[in-house]
């Protein structure tokens, strides 16, 4: 070294810092999990951070915390709207159904995606077999037992071949933090359109403005295709 | 500032290029904070609708390069490349200083002397370079990741946060010691206007002062001359009192 000029310890400290970003998105990428739920239990210590609770890979968003429960006796998912036979399933009714398992992606418009989510329930179409819509349904929606959450899909795309009813998560009944006990999942959309905790499905002639909707967001929220995007 | 200091009580330490590289990235950084914390934080997604807050997190990060690149080009540059010049080279003072810690920031006595940027306030800028460098490849890949599926890594998003959280510690400790510490209180000024106290600016970075004093002794003199000369004129004249009251 130069002892009158020192050592370049500032552009080390810089490049170092840069090396250990890229590096950091090489490694946290593979172990996305384990540091979702470590950086979780941080977040979760932390006042004003703890809206975001842990659970491998997924950040837990509620609009109107705390989370909404309910009571496994009395719950009944609700399907009405314009339906020749609207009904209330009990959660025996639910499991009773015909259901399906699959594997899909999880995108969430914030940047964040889950890869590989193992989800079982229903296909919206046994649904509409049972309750048997009329005709000129211009959107299905999907109303939360978190209050003020509501959204909705188009008709073709509740029966896209990869929207679910969803009951179960990794093998598991839903949690709390993904929505028990009933979920919509739409992979196709960013993960505001695959509305937790719902308590009522309804068939309606027009088309409403949903949660986010109602604050700028897109109604069809395609991954890749909307929200300013394409 | 120099018109108000004939007796050379205060001493240049930023130049109006430095200043303004300082102020520009305290307020695209300040922009980008609060624009993100709707993005991050649901508590807070009601205060601007999503692609406005969006907009503008991206257009600030596009935004903190280009002003500096505005002020390299028509500011003065060897300014800007002195000060990255200081902050890459640590002596062995600095390392002492280092050595020292957090101890020194609560007692600054036996502070090993220290040039015009402290081994702290070095440290401070490059990791604050760095920690914007790994936050614009961050961004930069979340913003690719949501036009095509094939850039998004999982771990964009968490470097992007990690390095959120350590730029937010830097920056607390940064407006602590600006704002509070007594020591380096006296540092203000040379953000704001330029000028330090130079009484105070011995005591914390002597050989700064000593190396300004001892091989630009003429120079600073020159520059305070003529500074004092231009100033003047500026307040001196009194002629809009005179035409306020034109029929008298």
């Amino acid at each position: 070294m130069d002892s009158d000029r020192g050592y370049p310890l500032g552009r080390a400290a810089f490049l170092g810092t840069l090396a250990a970003g890229v590096a950091g998105i090489a490694v946290t990428s593979r172990f996305s999990g384990a540091v979702t739920s470590a950086m979780n239990g941080v977040a979760n210590a932390i006042p004003v951070v703890n809206q975001i609770a842990p659970t491998s890979g997924w950040r837990i968003y509620a609009v109107d915390p705390p989370m909404p429960r309910f009571d496994p006796a009395t719950y009944r998912l609700r399907i009405g709207g314009r339906v020749a036979k609207p009904v209330e399933l009990s959660l025996a009714d639910l499991a009773a159904m015909p259901t399906v398992e699959q594997v899909s992606d999880f995108h969430c418009v914030t940047g964040w995606t889950v890869n590989q989510v193992r989800w079982r329930g229903v296909r919206p179409q046994t649904l509409i077999d049972l309750v048997q819509p009329a005709h000129g349904i211009g959107q299905v929606t999907f109303k939360s037992l978190e209050g003020p959450y509501v959204d909705g899909l188009k008709p073709a795309q509740l029966v896209l071949p990869d929207t679910l009813i969803a009951t179960h998560m990794d093998g598991v009944p839903l949690t709390r933090a993904h929505g028990a006990p009933v979920r919509l999942v739409i992979p196709a959309m960013y993960g505001y359109k695959s509305v937790k905790w719902v308590s009522e499905i309804r068939f309606d002639q027009a088309e409403s403005a949903g949660y986010w909707e109602q604050r700028g967001y897109d109604a069809d929220a395609w991954v890749g295709r909307s929200n300013g995007l394409g | 500032m120099a018109s108000d200091d004939p007796l050379g009580r205060t001493i240049r330490r930023f130049t109006w290029t430095e200043r303004a590289a300082h102020w520009w990235l305290a307020a695209t950084v300040g922009a980008m904070t609060v624009t993100g914390s709707v993005l991050y934080f649901p508590a807070f997604a009601q205060l601007l609708d999503r692609p406005t807050a969006k907009h503008l997190h991206l257009w600030s990060a596009i935004a903190l390069p280009v002003g500096w690149l505005v002020l390299t080009v028509l500011g003065d540059r060897r300014s800007l490349g002195r000060t990255l010049r200081d902050a890459d080279r640590f002596d062995r003072d600095d390392l002492a200083w280092l050595k020292g810690g957090p101890r020194r920031i609560l007692d600054r006595r036996g502070e090993p002397p220290q040039g015009r940027l402290n081994a702290g306030q070095k440290l401070n800028l490059a990791l604050t370079l760095g920690l914007l460098g790994v936050l614009g490849i961050s961004g930069t890949l979340l913003w690719l990741g949501e036009r095509d599926t094939a850039y998004r890594y999982a771990g964009s998003v968490h470097v992007h946060d990690l390095a959120t959280l350590a730029l937010t510690f830097l920056v607390c400790g940064h407006l602590y010691l600006a704002l509070f510490h007594p020591a380096t209180q006296g540092a203000l000024s040379g953000v704001t206007h330029g000028y330090v106290d130079r009484d105070w600016a011995r005591e914390h970075h002597a050989k700064w002062v000593s190396a300004e004093e001892a091989t630009d002794a003429a120079a600073i003199d020159r520059e305070l001359t003529s500074g004092a000369a231009e100033q003047a004129l500026e307040p001196a004249a009194p002629a809009p009192l005179g035409e306020e009251f034109p029929e008298r």
